[in-house]
């Protein structure tokens, strides 16, 4: 029933997508990680108003599927936001999507899909 | 529940019923153990929602002064270091490991957050002014990741909990509405079954202790009359002459 310890015991990352001050700040915390070339691969996603939504989909998608070495991912709730549906359908248990508040968009948690399974259940 | 019509496709035999009886034991203890755990898993969930709850709000403050923070970098460095701190990050310092959390039986994996000592990306970074800042800065932040890492830990044990209450469930309400039904639908089908085979035996064997009966009282007419038969040619054959009775002797003549 729990997940076999291959599923999370290289996980050792945290990933961000997100816009520029978070990411700084928690490039600054020290989450910052660059594989080591020749595919030099960030964990970390820089999105402004410019961003298409279909590079944040695929960021979603490499963070989520494609590595296998991050244990959560940090993601903007107002991008989130943007890619909604792809957020709500993940459930699985690793890596761990987290919603973060950013500096411009305070944290609402009527739009956290966590939180909104939460209400669910509790039949709210 | 269909009646009879839902049972398990056994031959009705004593040990058929014998097997029946201990599989329903067997699914009553099951059941009661694996709602036990449902119950059990069920408390723990509700904790880990309410401390969700908490922790998420808590989250909120918390990045609301690390941005705070990073604002005050900004303004002490005079500029925006968000790209020369995006192009010199090259190691995570901040990393999380995984460890396992037994509850009734489902393992809960939990992270847990260290730092690698010893290599440094940002040594440079709010060299010329506005260091101290920095250095508060990434304080701050290496504080709210904290706090996510323990939401995240909570909202891995919320997904798996979520889903392992699902599949306890599903069995709880199988073993009570479809096996523990059939089982029992199976054992009345077998008890009726052998009470239908105990009448027809008792009436075979009334049916054959009433012909023997009847034959051997047939029998014992048919020597009885056999007997009498026999007595009345007895008395037939009882005339011998009695020699010295009133009956005149022929005259012997010489």
């Amino acid at each position: 029933m729990a997940a076999p310890p291959a599923a999370y015991k290289d996980r050792h990352f945290l990933a961000v997508i997100g816009d520029e001050d978070s990411v700084t700040g928690l490039l600054l915390a020290g989450i910052g990680h660059v594989t080591p070339p020749p595919d030099a691969q960030k964990n970390f996603l820089v999105v402004d108003a410019k961003t298409e939504t279909a590079t944040i989909e695929q960021a979603f998608d490499r963070y989520t599927h494609d590595r296998k070495d991050i244990a959560i991912l940090l993601i903007n709730q107002h991008i989130a936001e943007r890619i909604r549906h792809r957020v709500d359908t993940y459930t699985d248990a690793f890596p761990a999507v987290l919603e973060i508040p950013s500096k411009e968009h305070p944290y609402d948690p009527e739009k956290d899909s966590v939180l909104r399974r939460v209400r669910r259940l509790f039949g709210e | 529940m269909s009646g009879a019509g839902d049972r398990e496709a056994v031959f009705p035999t004593r040990q058929s019923l014998g097997l029946m009886k201990n599989k329903l034991k067997g699914a009553e203890t099951g059941h009661s153990l694996l709602k036990r755990k449902s119950e059990a898993l069920t408390k723990r969930f509700r904790e880990i929602t309410r401390r969700i709850d908490e922790a998420k709000r808590k989250m909120g403050r918390v990045m609301q002064i690390a941005a705070f923070s990073l604002a005050e970098v900004t303004y002490a460095v005079g500029g925006d270091i968000g790209y020369q701190i995006q192009e010199s990050a090259k190691a995570a310092r901040f990393r999380v490991r995984t460890k396992q959390e037994n509850v009734s039986g489902v393992f809960l994996p939990q992270f847990e957050s260290y730092t690698t000592e010893g290599n440094n990306d940002f040594g440079l970074t709010g060299l010329g002014k506005g260091g101290q800042q920095v250095q508060r800065c990434r304080e701050t932040y290496a504080r709210a990741v904290e706090t996510l890492v323990e939401l995240a830990s909570l909202q891995t044990a919320f997904v798996i909990l979520d889903e392992v209450i699902k599949v306890v469930n599903r069995r709880v309400n199988a073993i009570e509405h479809v096996i523990i039904p059939r089982t029992e639908n199976t054992i009345k089908y077998i008890n009726s079954e052998l009470d239908e085979l105990d009448r027809e035996e008792f009436y075979r064997l009334k049916k054959v202790k009433n012909n023997k009966q009847r034959d051997n009282a047939a029998a014992e007419q048919e020597e009885l009359g056999k007997r009498r038969g026999s007595d009345k040619e007895n008395e037939d054959d009882t005339g011998t002459p009695d020699v010295l009775g009133e009956r005149e002797d022929n005259d012997v003549i010489f």
